[in-house]
C-alpha cells in the first residue's frame, strides 16, 4: 500500500526518530496517513522542528481525545495536532498522550497563531492546561460553565444556564 | 375587522363617519402593522428572507418592515438554534422591546432544541421568554411563517388591549393566595 506521500512520510519518520530517539513513542501509518506519537516533554521540540525545518506552516487543528475505554489506551487523554505543509503538500499528525493527573502541555501559540483558539477549545472541552497560552479561557461554552463537556464522564445533556453576558475585551487586548 | 362596514361612505364624495370601539381600532392597527425583529441564528433565518422577499411577500400581512433594533420592533421572530451562551442575549433583547410585544418561535431548534439534545443547546426558548406562536419544521416552509403571522393576528384580535404583558388580576390573586 503506497501513495504519493509514502516515501516522504518514511523519510520524515526516520528523521524524527533519528533526532528524538525514544521520545518518539510510536508511529501509525494506517490509511496512507502518518501519525507520530511523541512523549509530552518532546512535544514542543517536535512541533518546532516540523514547523521550522520541515516547512509545516499550517496548524490545521488541535483535537482532544478522551481515551477512556478505548483499545488504544495509553493515557486517559490524548492531544492530536494536525499539520499541513503548503509548500510540500504533505500532512502529518502529532499525537501526545496526556495523563489525567497532570494535564500540563506546552503551548503552540508561539509557533502558529491558529493554536490560540484551538487550544482554548481543547482546554474547555477536556481540561488541558496549556502552559504559556496568552489567554486561556473558555471559547465556545459560556463563562459561567463548570466542567469539561467532551469528557466521557460529563453528562452529555448537562446544560448549564448562563445569566450574564461577557465581552471580548481581554481577547482584543492580546498582543498580536 | 371589527369596523361596521355599513357605516363606510358609499362613494368617495360622500362624507363618511366610521364608528367603532377604541379597543377594536387599536387591535386592528396592531395586528396589521407588526414590525418583525429577526433573531436569526441558523438556516431558519434564510427561510425568513424568502418570506420577506417578493415571492411570498410578508407585506401582504403588514409585517414587512424588518427592524434590527428592539426599540423599533414589536414581533421578535426567533429563527434558529439558541445555545446557553446566547440565552442571556436573547433575554435582554426581548426585555428591550416595548410593550405590546409578541414572540414567534420558528423551527425545531427554537421550539425544542431540535436534534441538539446536548450540553450546549437550550431545549426550547419558552424556557427564557414567553412564546405566542410556535412554528414546527426544519426549517418551516415560508407558508408556515405566514400562517404563524395570521395566527398571531387572530390572537391579537382576541386579547384585551391594555393589559398585554401585565399579569392579569386573577393571576396575581392566585399567586399570593397561599401566602
Amino acid at each position: 500500500m503506497t501513495s504519493k506521500d509514502t516515501a516522504r512520510h518514511d523519510a520524515l519518520v526516520a528523521d524524527l526518530k533519528g533526532r528524538f530517539g525514544a521520545r518518539v513513542l510510536d508511529v501509525d501509518r494506517s490509511f496512507d496517513d502518518c501519525a507520530v506519537v511523541v512523549a509530552r516533554d518532546a512535544l514542543h521540540d517536535v512541533l518546532a522542528f516540523l514547523k521550522n525545518e520541515r516547512r509545516f506552516n499550517f496548524l490545521m487543528d488541535i483535537a482532544g481525545v478522551d481515551c477512556a475505554n478505548l483499545p488504544t489506551y495509553r493515557e486517559r487523554f490524548e492531544l492530536v495536532y494536525v499539520l499541513y505543509s503548503s509548500p510540500d503538500d504533505l500532512r502529518v499528525r502529532v499525537e501526545v498522550p496526556v495523563s489525567e493527573l497532570d494535564m500540563k502541555v506546552p503551548t503552540a501559540t508561539d509557533l502558529w497563531k491558529s493554536a490560540n483558539w484551538a487550544e482554548r477549545e481543547a482546554f474547555e472541552m477536556f481540561g488541558f492546561d496549556f502552559i504559556g497560552h496568552p489567554c486561556l479561557k473558555r471559547l465556545l461554552t459560556h463563562h459561567e460553565f463548570v466542567g469539561h463537556p467532551l469528557r466521557k464522564d460529563y453528562p452529555i445533556m448537562g446544560g448549564q444556564w448562563c445569566t450574564s453576558t461577557s465581552d471580548m475585551t481581554e481577547e482584543l487586548n492580546e498582543p498580536r | 375587522m371589527g369596523i361596521d362596514q355599513t357605516l363606510l361612505p358609499a362613494t368617495k364624495d360622500e362624507a363618511g363617519i366610521v364608528t367603532t370601539r377604541l379597543d377594536e381600532i387599536v387591535r386592528w392597527g396592531r395586528k396589521n402593522s407588526l414590525w418583525p425583529l429577526p433573531f436569526g441564528t441558523a438556516c431558519c433565518a434564510i427561510e425568513f428572507m424568502g418570506v420577506v422577499s417578493s415571492k411570498f411577500d410578508i407585506s401582504r400581512f403588514g409585517a414587512e418592515l424588518v427592524r434590527f433594533s428592539p426599540r423599533q420592533s414589536d414581533m421578535i421572530l426567533v429563527a434558529g438554534t439558541i445555545n446557553y451562551k446566547l440565552a442571556p442575549v436573547l433575554k435582554r433583547i426581548y426585555d428591550q422591546i416595548a410593550e405590546p410585544k409578541y414572540v414567534i418561535s420558528m423551527g425545531a431548534c427554537a421550539c425544542s432544541g431540535g436534534f441538539y439534545d446536548n450540553y450546549a443547546t437550550v431545549q426550547g426558548i419558552d424556557q427564557i421568554i414567553p412564546v405566542d406562536v410556535f412554528i414546527p419544521g426544519c426549517p418551516p416552509r415560508p407558508e408556515a411563517i405566514l400562517h404563524a403571522v395570521m395566527k398571531l393576528q387572530e390572537r391579537i384580535d382576541k386579547e384585551p388591549v391594555a393589559r398585554r404583558g401585565q399579569p392579569r388580576r386573577h393571576e396575581v390573586v392566585e399567586k399570593f393566595k397561599d401566602n
